[in-house]
């Protein structure tokens, strides 16, 4: 078991957003979590990097145990060195070029020599097909290009798991296409990935299992195929029937 | 409509134009000898000081963050000219002599400092969130995504009011000419005071000052179109 995360709970003043949420992750595993808005499938994914302190849970990545709510800074910098995460709105550095955003976590968290950076960082983006566009800066590209130049950032450090929260929900539908494509080239090169998402299509034919919340609970938790043909729950067939609805 | 007739009949006469003339050198090489480098030497001792203040407050450091705001209230709330008299007639009663210069630099680079620090605060205050998050999940720390991504955008953002303290700091050096700095202004004040032209020269004082601001606003205009390649703070 790559991730093992165990009883995460959260609330933010006396909303409750959390109630203990359980997930196991294996290496190569392309985890989908689904849930209407506000069920707190964002906060789950931000607790797992620290960008939110759970409450209470406990998290076990790559042979370590860490308590969501208690881990020091040096635990949480060396967690995050191994994973990566892909923000809805991108979050691409404003005043760095392309590849400098891709190489500062290299050069500056990582101590990894300029031309050494650069030729991961270079490969990373043509993983994703950005690489002729070194020099452009976030506010010269579009959505999807900045969204694919985060992937990068993410993928040069060679992460054990990529986190992405809603990676096309900011994005104009012609956009999304670019996006999913590099997301499902990643899934097939056997990348570990944890993606929260409403794209119902990705989801389907690319995840292998799913997780679907709602208030703060686990209501679904399966593998893909039997998730969509056959869900168990009333709430998950409720859910997935408003969406295939509102298309 | 006459004192304005009056005005450009008495600075045409050939007597005051020659004062003029002879004064021209002079004021300029005052301005760029003493004036400039004030200014410059000022200017930076204030940046150091408005970024340090700005970013203790930004990272709320405990204890230092009520210091930074004691002396933005303390600066802000009490004259220029009044700071000035303080620290180089008042100071050397309690055994502290400071030379006119070096007083005028530390009062000037203070004082604007305090302004700056309020300006590069609120820009701090505009990055969004997700920079500094993105900085900490691509593994940087709180000083690296400091120095690398925030407080060049900050800066950036900045520019404009940075801009205007540099052009307000440049008019306001004039003052130290009460503190016995020999400098432009100091200087219009000598010649007149040997040549009683107080309207042509104070005028053509005045013009000197509008030049060098006049050339700081244009090398202002060139940078911030060369800054905003990246698109400024979108997103």
């Amino acid at each position: 078991m790559m991730l093992q995360v165990r009883n995460v709970h959260k609330r933010f003043e006396d909303r409750e957003v959390l109630r203990g949420i359980d997930l196991s992750v294996e290496k190569g595993d392309v985890v989908a979590i689904l849930g209407p808005s506000g069920s707190g499938k964002t906060t789950f994914l931000r607790c797992l990097n620290f960008l939110e302190r759970a409450d209470a849970g406990e998290m076990t990545f790559d042979g370590k145990t860490l308590d969501l709510h208690a881990a020091g800074k040096r635990d949480i910098a060396d967690l995050r060195k191994k994973t990566a995460f892909v923000f809805q709105n991108y979050n691409l550095f404003l005043n760095k070029t392309v590849l400098q955003n891709v190489t500062l976590g290299l050069t500056c968290a990582r101590h990894i020599p300029q031309d050494k950076a650069r030729e991961a960082a270079v490969r990373a983006l043509e993983r994703v097909g950005m690489a002729d566009r070194l020099n452009s800066y976030p506010g010269q590209l579009s959505g999807g290009q900045q969204q694919r130049v985060a992937i990068a950032r993410g993928l040069a450090s060679d992460p054990e798991i990529i986190f992405f929260d809603e990676p096309t929900s900011a994005l104009d539908p012609e956009l999304i296409g670019e996006v999913l494509a590099v997301m499902r080239q990643l899934a097939q090169e056997g990348m570990t990935m944890l993606v929260v998402t409403h794209e119902m299509e990705f989801a389907r034919n690319v995840s292998h299992r799913v997780m679907f919340m709602e208030g703060g609970n686990v209501i679904e938790a399966g593998e893909t195929k039997a998730f969509f043909d056959n869900p168990k729950e009333e709430r998950t067939r409720a859910f997935l029937k408003t969406i295939l609805e509102n298309r | 409509m006459t004192p304005i007739v009056t005005f450009f009949e008495k600075l045409f006469s050939g007597r005051v134009w020659g004062i003029l003339l002879d004064a021209f050198p002079r004021l300029l090489g005052y301005g760029i000898r003493v004036t400039v480098p004030l200014t410059v030497i000022s200017f930076a001792l204030a940046m150091v000081i408005a970024v340090i203040v700005a970013l203790i407050q930004f990272a709320q450091v405990r204890g230092l963050r009520q210091l930074c705001r004691f002396y933005i209230w303390l600066i802000r709330g009490t004259p220029l000219l009044v700071q000035l008299y303080l620290i180089f007639y008042g100071l050397p009663s309690i055994g502290v002599t400071l030379n006119a210069f070096p007083a005028a630099v530390l009062v000037f680079g203070f004082n604007e400092g305090a302004y700056m620090a309020e300006s590069i605060r609120g820009a701090l205050e505009s990055v969004t969130k997700g920079q500094i998050e993105a900085g900490y999940c691509v593994g940087m720390s709180y000083l690296q995504i400091m120095w690398h991504i925030v407080l060049p955008q900050a800066l950036r953002t900045a520019f404009p009011a940075l801009s205007n303290s540099l052009i307000s700091m440049l008019k306001g050096t004039s003052l130290a000419a009460s503190i016995t700095v020999m400098e432009m202004f100091r200087q219009a004040q000598v010649i007149n005071g040997r040549v009683y032209e107080a309207l042509g020269l104070y005028t053509e004082v005045a013009l000197i000052y509008l030049l060098f601001c006049s050339v700081l606003t244009v090398v202002q205009r060139k940078m911030e179109k060369k800054l905003s390649s990246y698109g400024g703070n979108r997103a």
